[in-house]
């Protein structure tokens, strides 16, 4: 069940480079937990980091060989770095990124209730822009159609849904762009998880096709 | 100060190295020195065999090397990325502090030297400067989808790996290659450096998307 759908190359290229938004980036090492093709790719990318360090010139350090040396023998302080949260799992559901952000198990998130057979729950990321959200869609909701203010990326954790533009099971992850309005619906059987990461508002499909109309360049 | 010092005369480093601990009983692969695939190849140290001599006999002449070489560029890379001079120096210093602790977690079958190390460098970096963290897979996650077998003469050694991972760099397009670069050294989103190349971002997405496919083909990876 490798995933069909991935994250857009730049968007692999920019976690490489550490340079993504937090929000962003849970979503995609969560997908890479589930996805060894885009692991491969990422690996790839962080290999040209590692020539682009050798390229990156010098710029000569100050201390002395001997004072940095002799800091290798006594205990090494190294400041504190932010420490790895390990969240145990009580599902398969969450893979461990996301874990550390919602909890163990999908069962005891504290879901909120956003429209009919849709439920929300915000991760606590600190992103300017961007809010990263789970959603627990009912089988066989069709989501109201939407535009958004800037990129969507939506990644399904269990169940899946279709749009407009393709079907999406677990694993895989959805693009849409500024121009793009879609209606997800949730597959029949079980509640459709889903993790989505947007920058700007939603924008109901109405509204959306006008703001297009008359204001191209607001949301291009 | 530094650049002055050389490994062998050096009054400081003449002590160094040679604990009691037994000789390996074999050497890795990494660290039986390989002739250069290439007849054209730069000679340079095998940052790799360093990293591993740092592993199991925490070799202070290897780390020195190591130092001596990575440690300005970290730091030039810091600086690109917007730290000043001290903090750029206090986390290139870190940064070879924590090879130093982590080198037994080091796999050259996986990685270069210096892939390791700008792996190490960027994750400091986005804790001191973005203030952020940097969410990871684990591969000991219940959830994982492990890898699928490795064909066994996919695998490569690690000095024919930066090999060819150059020979990548060096086989994309101008205007690609570009791209890539600004990716690593301009702490800024894809949005911004389109602006600052004067192109449309979806011009600038699709060059990252044909980049990776050429360095998957130069790797010797399938066409997607």
């Amino acid at each position: 069940m490798a995933a069909l759908h991935h994250p857009q190359s730049d968007t692999l290229w920019a976690y490489a480079a550490g340079t993504l938004d937090e929000a962003s980036s849970v979503l995609v090492a969560s997908h890479l937990a589930l996805c060894p093709e885009c692991r491969a790719d990422v690996a790839r990318m962080e290999a040209m980091g590692g020539e682009m360090l050798e390229d990156a010139g010098t710029v000569s350090i100050s201390s002395s060989l001997d004072d940095i040396m002799a800091r290798l023998d006594g205990p090494v302080f190294v400041k504190a770095q932010s420490q790895p949260i390990k969240t145990p799992a009580n599902d398969t559901i969450l893979p461990r990124p996301l874990r550390d952000y919602v909890g163990s198990s999908v069962d005891t998130v504290k879901w909120h209730g956003l429209t009919s057979g849709v439920e929300y729950f915000d991760l606590p990321v600190r992103a300017k822009g961007r809010r990263a959200r789970l959603l627990k869609i009912a089988p066989g909701t069709r989501v109201p159609s939407h535009g958004h203010g800037g990129e969507e990326m939506t990644m399904v954790l269990a169940g899946g849904y279709t749009d407009e533009f393709g079907s999406y099971a677990r694993g895989d992850v959805e693009t849409a762009d500024v121009t793009q309005v879609h209606q997800p619906v949730a597959d029949a059987g079980e509640p459709c998880i889903c993790l989505t990461v947007t920058r700007g508002a939603l924008i109901p499909s109405a509204i959306f096709s006008v703001i297009n109309r008359f204001f191209p360049r607001l949301s291009a | 100060m530094l650049q002055s010092l050389t490994l062998d005369n050096s009054p400081s480093l003449a002590g160094f190295g040679f604990r009691s601990s037994p000789a390996p009983q074999r050497l890795p692969k990494a660290m039986i020195p390989i002739a250069a695939p290439e007849a054209n190849a730069v000679l340079s140290p095998d940052f790799s065999g360093l990293v591993l001599a740092v592993a199991q006999r925490q070799d202070k002449q290897a780390f020195a090397q190591l130092f001596g070489h990575y440690a300005p560029r970290v730091k030039s890379y810091l600086m690109r990325h917007g730290a000043d001079d001290g903090q750029a120096e206090e986390i290139a210093q870190e940064t070879m502090l924590s090879l130093w602790r982590k080198a037994g977690m080091f796999d050259p079958s996986k990685a270069s030297a210096g892939t390791w190390i700008f792996t190490i460098a960027r994750n400091l970096r986005i804790d001191a400067i973005r203030k952020s963290r940097r969410p990871e897979f684990d591969p000991d996650d219940p959830a994982f989808v492990p890898d699928r077998e490795q064909a066994a003469d996919d695998s490569m050694e690690a000095g024919e790996m930066s090999v060819r991972v150059r020979g990548a760099l060096d086989s994309l397009p101008e205007e690609q290659a570009e791209v890539v670069k600004l990716s690593f050294f301009e702490d800024k989103p894809h949005g911004e450096i389109a602006k600052q190349l004067d192109l449309p971002l979806g011009t600038v997405k699709s060059r990252l998307r044909l980049a990776m496919r050429r360095i998957r083909t130069a790797l010797g990876e399938k066409e997607e």
